[in-house]
């Protein structure tokens, strides 16, 4: 029996000691009628068997060379960070709601919030939300209870599409209005409107199409008409760029985002976690776990879980948020992901993100009739202007084993040749010289 | 010895940034996260986690949460490269593999629970709540009947649940439960009417019995308009004998990482597939898997499911999470499903009484035991003075984990006891031999209680202080 370690003589005394006669007896005060039969589900595999059968489709999934971002990049991974986050110490721990049990889990949870106020420069960061966007929606709930009045967003409509969805999930349910914000189709920024009533408007450092927004311009315009400023931002390009905290005059009030970036797989779309930092003053507000140092009995430093008060198991339907879990063991790996880099490794590997992307648009800008529609500073990713269907040439591309990039046509933007191009550490010179080398014969083609 | 991450940083100076990027948009202060030697940042880590319970290491009967041993081979699937590299944005026909995967686990989820359909999105059991209370609001608008603004739930619920219903737009109405641990007919009655959009119920309920009269509920709630939400914290309890769509259920989460031995993480990440009956499937949260054919799998969207409630994460879900359950489904079997409650029913029911013989009071006594149960310390701490968070405490010195305490508020001094399917006979042994033991201790020498725990790397911490400092990041 798989997990069951039971022998029939146990299970007998078992029985015996409880006084009845078989296992079906256990469940005798639920109606006869209401017990099922036999469940429509498959025979059971032998370990072995299990393993052959998903190796096989996971070889079914196409090996590529990634060019694709959108919101989850390849980067990567030091051997260490998993081999040490899959440890069953932490791998198979709980949510260290007995402090003294799980000093090993709360201490890396303060090693993470301390990455994270220092990646952002913001004074708190809470101990992970479920995924970026989700997180943007967190945050916005944050901005509404802080403002109190307004129940409006503003949401830049250069914001990642699957992002405005959740958006649109999540805050359509407590009928808050999302105030969309055009962008300059010429620029691919944002453009603002005169003047705005909402409690917040939404900063996304770096936008949909891979460009830099003028944060410092952004900020202030928020600020200046009573809005707060929620920063939306890659924690991988924060090695480089302004940190949200230092954003205008008086800095982001929030930083969210995806923290994919920092040590956690692809696969295919999660486990990710989300980041959310604040300003102390915001810190009743903050949804989700928050860990703070102390003292015990003896005075020994130990760390615990804090402000709870704020939280569902406490304030039940009065809590900041019905999360409950956060994302522990991603956290957990994002932490040593980043410990084992450094601010040196995190720096070296944003640089040369950024230097690929520089040399492969230089490499695409040479091939006839190609295009760039946007000509503003991105960080690692850029929207190229292909003169035919860019599902087309990514579909083709995909039997060269590449993923060429995301055409802007499968979110409902852009011309029918634009695609979302990413670069990361893990590509070298020969991969950008054969990504050109195909998309070169692809345009040649007839 | 208390180890920072900090006191390891050899410092460095910071390299020049890109000239390509205008200088208002470059940080401004180096970024100050500690540059450290590999092998340090390895130690560093390894000793944290040898200051953790976890499941590998320790028994943990703890209640609600299901902490079944997480098989291995789970993880080693989910983590192969053929799985791990993939990109969301990646073609479906590029990624018929994982669809395959994500397929069945729907198809053997709806087999389970006896629901029409599945989706797998919902990050965690809270954000399938959300998910389930959204649909039913869908649900109710899509007939036109935009009354329906309130939420029936029992006070003895998870604290999710008001949350969850809150964060949904409605408002919460709190059904109590009897003396014999059933739902109170009469309150839910009295509550029934044209406002109320549905009701969330545990079943086995948090009270750790089984609620006898869930086909007398459904009755009543369907016949009011209402709809039954099905909270799946507890389906270890009754997996592969009862299905809630059997019970009446119209929409349901499940917590994988309970009830399908994903790992609990230090908390999270989680997953919380829902379930729906047929009437509901519309509503499902996206992204879904649609098979056309063999080898032919693809991603629902929107242009699909136009009355979707939408989506709650940017991509598919815990997807890792989902692969780790599947495998757990297939190592199983349809035999292997079933043993799951009846060995889970077996264990909490044999711990039960083991406790009660050595002198343990249990809350409801003449109810059987779900998978879990609860006990009350009430005689103990009139006895003694000790409380529940005494006995929880003092567990941990002899190695084990606290059960759930305080939880449901409903019973004083309880603990709430769950020891799940994947425990010897040995271990459940040890634990009442343990429990005995200072059960004793807390007539002789209730300090050694009070104090406790005394063998761990802290000692009980000052949690007031934690909050008035709020020290929660190190200072750069």
């Amino acid at each position: 029996m798989p997990y069951i370690p039971h022998d029939p003589e146990e299970t007998a005394a078992m029985l015996a000691a409880i006084g009845v006669e078989s296992i079906d007896d256990l469940f005798d005060e639920i109606p006869s009628r209401l017990q099922a039969q036999d469940l429509d589900l498959p025979e059971g595999l032998s370990e072995m068997a299990l393993r052959r059968e998903l190796e096989d489709r996971a070889m079914a999934n196409s090996s590529l060379r990634c060019f694709a971002g959108g919101g989850a990049y390849a980067h990567h991974i030091p051997a260490l960070v998993w081999d040490i986050a899959a440890r069953g110490e932490f791998y198979s721990a709980y949510t260290p709601y007995q402090p003294e049990a799980s000093q090993g889990t709360l201490q890396v949870l303060y090693e993470y919030q301390s990455f994270i106020t220092r990646l952002t420069a913001l004074e708190i960061s809470n101990a992970s939300l479920y995924d970026g966007a989700s997180g943007l929606a967190e945050a916005c709930l944050m901005a509404l209870r802080i403002r109190g009045s307004d129940q409006s967003i503003l949401v830049p409509e250069n914001l990642l599409p699957s992002w405005r969805r959740v958006l649109d999930s999540v805050l359509g349910l407590q009928n808050i209005r999302l105030i969309s914000v055009p962008y300059d189709t010429t620029t691919g920024l944002l453009q603002l409107p005169e003047d705005a009533n909402a409690a917040a408007l939404i900063v996304p450092q770096i936008n949909a199409f891979g460009l830099l927004e003028p944060v410092d311009a952004l900020t202030d315009w928020a600020h200046a008409r009573g809005l707060l400023s929620i920063a939306v931002v890659n924690p991988l390009s924060l090695a480089i760029l302004k940190a949200p905290g230092d954003w205008g005059q008086q800095g982001a009030d929030i930083a969210v985002g995806e923290g994919q970036p920092l040590g956690i797989p692809l696969t295919g779309g999660g486990p990710y976690f989300g980041f959310l930092a604040c300003r102390k003053a915001h810190a009743r507000q903050l949804p989700g776990r928050l860990v703070a140092k102390t003292v015990d009995g003896q005075g020994r430093e130990g760390y615990c879980l804090t402000l709870q008060a704020r939280e569902q198991h406490i304030r039940r339907g009065k809590a900041t948020s019905n999360i409950c879990t956060n994302q522990g063991l991603m956290v957990t790996a994002a932490t040593i992901h980043m410990a084992t880099l450094g601010s040196q490794g995190l720096q070296e590997a944003a640089m040369t993100c950024h230097a690929r992307a520089s040399r492969l648009r230089a490499l695409l800008e040479a091939l006839p009739g190609i295009t760039f529609p946007y000509a503003g500073a991105f960080f690692h990713e850029w929207v190229v202007r292909l003169p035919k269907d860019a599902v087309f040439v990514r579909d083709t591309l995909l039997k060269q084993g590449l993923l060429a990039g995301i055409p802007l046509s499968e979110w409902g933007e852009g011309a029918s040749g634009d695609l979302l191009v990413c670069t990361t550490e893990l590509l070298e010179e020969s991969d950008l010289l054969t990504y050109r080398e195909a998309m070169r014969s692809m345009l040649e083609a007839q | 010895m208390n180890d920072s991450i900090f006191v390891h940083d050899h410092p460095t100076t910071p390299p020049a940034l890109p000239t390509d990027i205008p200088a208002e948009c470059l940080r401004q202060a180096p970024l100050n996260l500690p540059n450290a030697a590999e092998l340090d940042v390895l130690r560093h880590y390894t000793r944290l986690s040898q200051k953790n319970f976890a499941i590998d290491t320790q028994f943990y009967p703890l209640g609600s949460c299901t902490m079944k041993y997480n098989p291995r081979i789970a993880h080693a699937m989910a983590s192969l490269p053929g799985f791990a590299r993939l990109h969301p944005d990646t073609p479906a026909p590029a990624m018929q593999g994982l669809l395959q995967v994500l397929w069945e686990l729907q198809e053997w989820l709806a087999a389970a629970t006896g629901m029409a359909a599945v989706s797998l999105t919902p990050a965690a059991g809270a954000q399938g709540e959300l998910a389930g209370v959204a649909m039913i609001r869908a649900y109710h608008q899509s007939r036109g009947d935009h009354g329906r603004n309130k939420m029936l739930i029992p006070t003895a619920a998870h604290g999710t649940n008001p949350a969850s219903a809150q964060m949904a737009g409605f408002e919460v109405i709190e059904i109590p439960n009897l003396a014999d641990g059933d739902l109170d007919m009469a309150a839910l009655d009295a509550h029934l009417g044209p406002d109320v959009a549905g009701i969330m119920l545990t079943n086995p309920s948090t009270l750790g019995v089984f609620e006898r009269r869930i086909a007398e509920i459904a009755q009543h709630v369907h016949a009011a308009g209402g709809l039954l939400y099905y909270d799946g914290a507890n389906l270890n309890a009754i997996l592969g004998r009862v299905q809630p769509g059997q019970m009446g259920f119209d929409v349901m989460h499940l917590n994988l990482h309970k009830t399908f031995a994903t790992p609990h993480g230090g908390g999270g990440p989680g997953a919380g597939a829902v379930a729906v009956q047929a009437r509901l499937q519309p509503f499902l949260p996206l992204p879904t898997v649609h098979k056309e054919g063999p080898g032919t799998l693809r991603w629902l969207s929107e242009l699909d499911v136009p009355q979707s409630i939408g989506r709650l994460s940017a991509h598919g879900g815990n997807i890792g999470v989902l692969l780790r359950a599947h495998a757990y489904m297939r190592r199983l079997g349809r035999a292997g499903v079933r043993r799951v409650s009846a060995y889970a029913a077996l264990n909490a029911n044999y711990l039960l009484k083991e406790l009660q013989r050595v002198g343990y009071q249990a809350a409801f006594p003449q109810r059987r035991a779900s998978h879990e149960f609860i006990l009350s310390v009430s005689d103990l701490h009139k006895a003694t003075g000790i409380r529940a968070l005494d006995v929880a405490k003092r567990l941990l010195d002899f190695g084990i984990h606290a059960p759930t305490i305080y939880f449901p508020q409903l019973v004083p001094e309880c603990l709430l006891i769950e020891p799940t399917e994947t425990e010897s006979k040995a271990t459940l042994d040890r634990f009442v031999a343990v429990m005995a033991q200072i059960r004793q201790e807390a007539l002789e020498q209730p300090e050694l209680l009070r104090e406790a725990p005394h063998h761990l790397p802290v000692g009980r911490l000052d949690e007031a202080l934690a909050a008035r400092r709020l020290d929660v990041a190190a200072l750069s």
